[in-house]
């Protein structure tokens, strides 16, 4: 764990390799995430699974420390699950999202995780929650993280809508993500969507030559 | 009832899990919660992984701030208190979430706002949450006064400074002393009532008839000692309050033109919808600043 001298610096530089989103709609939700988990500068895995399941209906993209977002994600499938018995119903996405925020704010010394919390539930609807880093919990209609979000900010700013449907919603996170990836080198591979609404979890997997090829560089050929 | 495990075994090392964090503990608890020093009920402790190893000390503490909102502004004026501040959740030099409210109500009587850490700001509003909760639990009319919220921040501040784990934050408590039981509100005079107070993050606190943090303190207040009056009219200070915002606004990098203003009055508390202010780079001099000087800069 590096020393922080808080004299030195106002904040430190952190990267979070990954680019991860999620995006409201009427009804529902939809998260998105690129597949590449670095370590240095070597892809230690190009197809990873960064939609963690926290609940049936709720989901929970990861963004910084690989382990410790896997350990806040074990955590609070935990809990949820032990709620949910004691509840005798599904969770509320609201509750899941303050579990998360209470790992990451009360261990923030510890922690290197930016989260966004998704998915549908009867009192809220559709419902996105981001957790930067520090632990800060915030609603949101639509949010990005990760290292490669800051390349896509402004293209976000421009084309995100309010009343997208959820194909609208779903074509905005892939050509977001496409974006993203395009330009960060800590992003890359495929692009994964889920789509929670009242009907169900839908679960999509777009290959890495699927994407629409960006400036500068080629479509992928055929294999032959 | 299953044993609620406490520490893990220190031949592990700190902040491992080991076999006893593992074992499911029985959802229902040997006793109440216990509330413990600046931790809100609802037990934080259970959060935190390996709590005795956090009692360490040569653990460190220090933290920095990451998610933070800038400038406060508050002034008294002739019915109450005004607080203004822009909605702007800033990541270092990223402008990241721009629709933060940084000003909360209290109760009916106190309002608060802060900038710094937004993730700090949220946990000293459950611990108020939890104490104006127990207000409304003894059901005896009486709730708490501006002066009371600001000296248990005070406190709060001060306390976390000494254990080297500071909230982040510098602090603005403003409000109207709510009337004694049994007395009403006309009796006493606003003035006497009106509370502005600042606590900053080490627990330096000071109150005034208009008080800042951040940017403004440079910026707004000298703005403030002119023209600021404790019986001044509601426009005036509103007037005043917004060439303040737009001070601070063409001079802090990190903030917005989205502001939400809040008063407090003996009427009770409002916090406006976020509005924009009209601000003005059409100058002359500014489209040309070298016209008279070809060649400078």
């Amino acid at each position: 764990m590096a020393d922080y001298d808080v004299t030195q610096s106002y904040m430190q530089d952190i990267s979070l390799g990954t680019s991860i989103i999620a995006v409201s709609f009427k009804g529902g939700v939809v998260l998105g995430a690129d597949s590449r988990t670095s370590s240095g500068s070597y892809v230690a895995n190009r197809v990873q699974d960064k939609i963690t399941p926290l609940a049936d209906t709720v989901y929970l993209c990861r963004s910084g420390s690989a382990s410790d977002t896997q350990a806040i994600a074990s955590y609070v499938q935990y809990w949820i699950a032990e709620h949910q018995a004691e509840k005798n119903g599904p969770v509320d996405v609201s509750t899941a999202a303050n579990l998360a925020m209470q790992l990451s704010y009360n261990n923030k010394n510890m922690l290197q995780a930016g989260l966004i919390i998704a998915g549908w539930d009867k009192q809220g609807g559709g419902s996105v929650y981001a957790i930067p880093l520090g632990g800060t919990l915030l609603k949101v209609p639509y949010t990005i993280g990760g290292s490669g979000s800051a390349y896509i900010t402004g293209w976000c700013d421009k084309y995100w809508r309010d009343d997208f449907t959820e194909e609208e919603a779903r074509a905005f996170v892939v050509k977001a993500l496409t974006h993203a990836i395009a330009r960060d080198a800590s992003s890359g591979g495929c692009v994964r969507t889920v789509t929670i609404t009242q009907a169900g979890v839908k679960r999509d997997f777009i290959p890495g030559t699927k994407l629409a090829a960006t400036f500068g560089e080629l479509p992928t050929p055929a294999s032959s | 009832m299953l044993p609620r495990p406490t520490s893990h075994s220190k031949a592990l090392g700190p902040g491992v899990a080991g076999p006893e964090l593992a074992v499911a503990t029985s959802a229902v608890q040997a006793g109440p919660p216990k509330a413990s020093a600046q931790q809100p009920l609802s037990g934080a402790d259970s959060f935190m992984v390996d709590p005795h190893c956090i009692a360490d000390p040569a653990r460190q503490h220090t933290q920095y701030p990451y998610v933070t909102g800038t400038s406060v502004l508050g002034i008294k004026y002739k019915d109450g208190v005004l607080v203004a501040c822009d909605t702007l959740g800033a990541y270092g030099s990223t402008k990241r979430y721009k629709s933060v409210e940084r000003i909360k109500k209290v109760n009916d009587h106190v309002i608060i706002a802060a900038s710094g850490e937004l993730s700090d700001f949220q946990h000293i509003i459950k611990l108020l949450d939890e104490l104006t909760t127990d207000d409304f639990r003894a059901d005896d009319g009486i709730s708490l006064g501006p002066q009371e919220v600001y000296a248990y921040l005070c406190r709060v501040m001060y306390n976390r400074r000494n254990k080297m784990d500071p909230l982040w934050n510098s602090l603005i408590v403003a409000g109207i002393e709510p009337p004694h039981a049994g007395a009403s509100a006309e009796d006493v005079s606003t003035s006497d009532v009106t509370f502005l107070g600042m606590v900053g993050m080490i627990g330096t606190h000071y109150s005034d008839s208009h008080v800042t943090t951040g940017f403004a303190s440079h910026l707004a207040r000298p703005l403030f000692r002119e023209a600021q009056a404790d019986d001044m009219s509601e426009e005036a200070a509103v007037a005043l309050m917004h060439e303040a915002l737009r001070v601070c606004y063409y001079r802090d990098k990190q903030s917005m033109n989205k502001f939400q203003l809040a008063k407090v009055t003996k009427e009770g508390v409002s916090i406006s919808e976020p509005y924009a202010l009209d601000v003005q780079w059409d100058f002359k001099m500014f489209s040309q600043p070298t016209k008279w000087a070809v060649g400078a800069w």
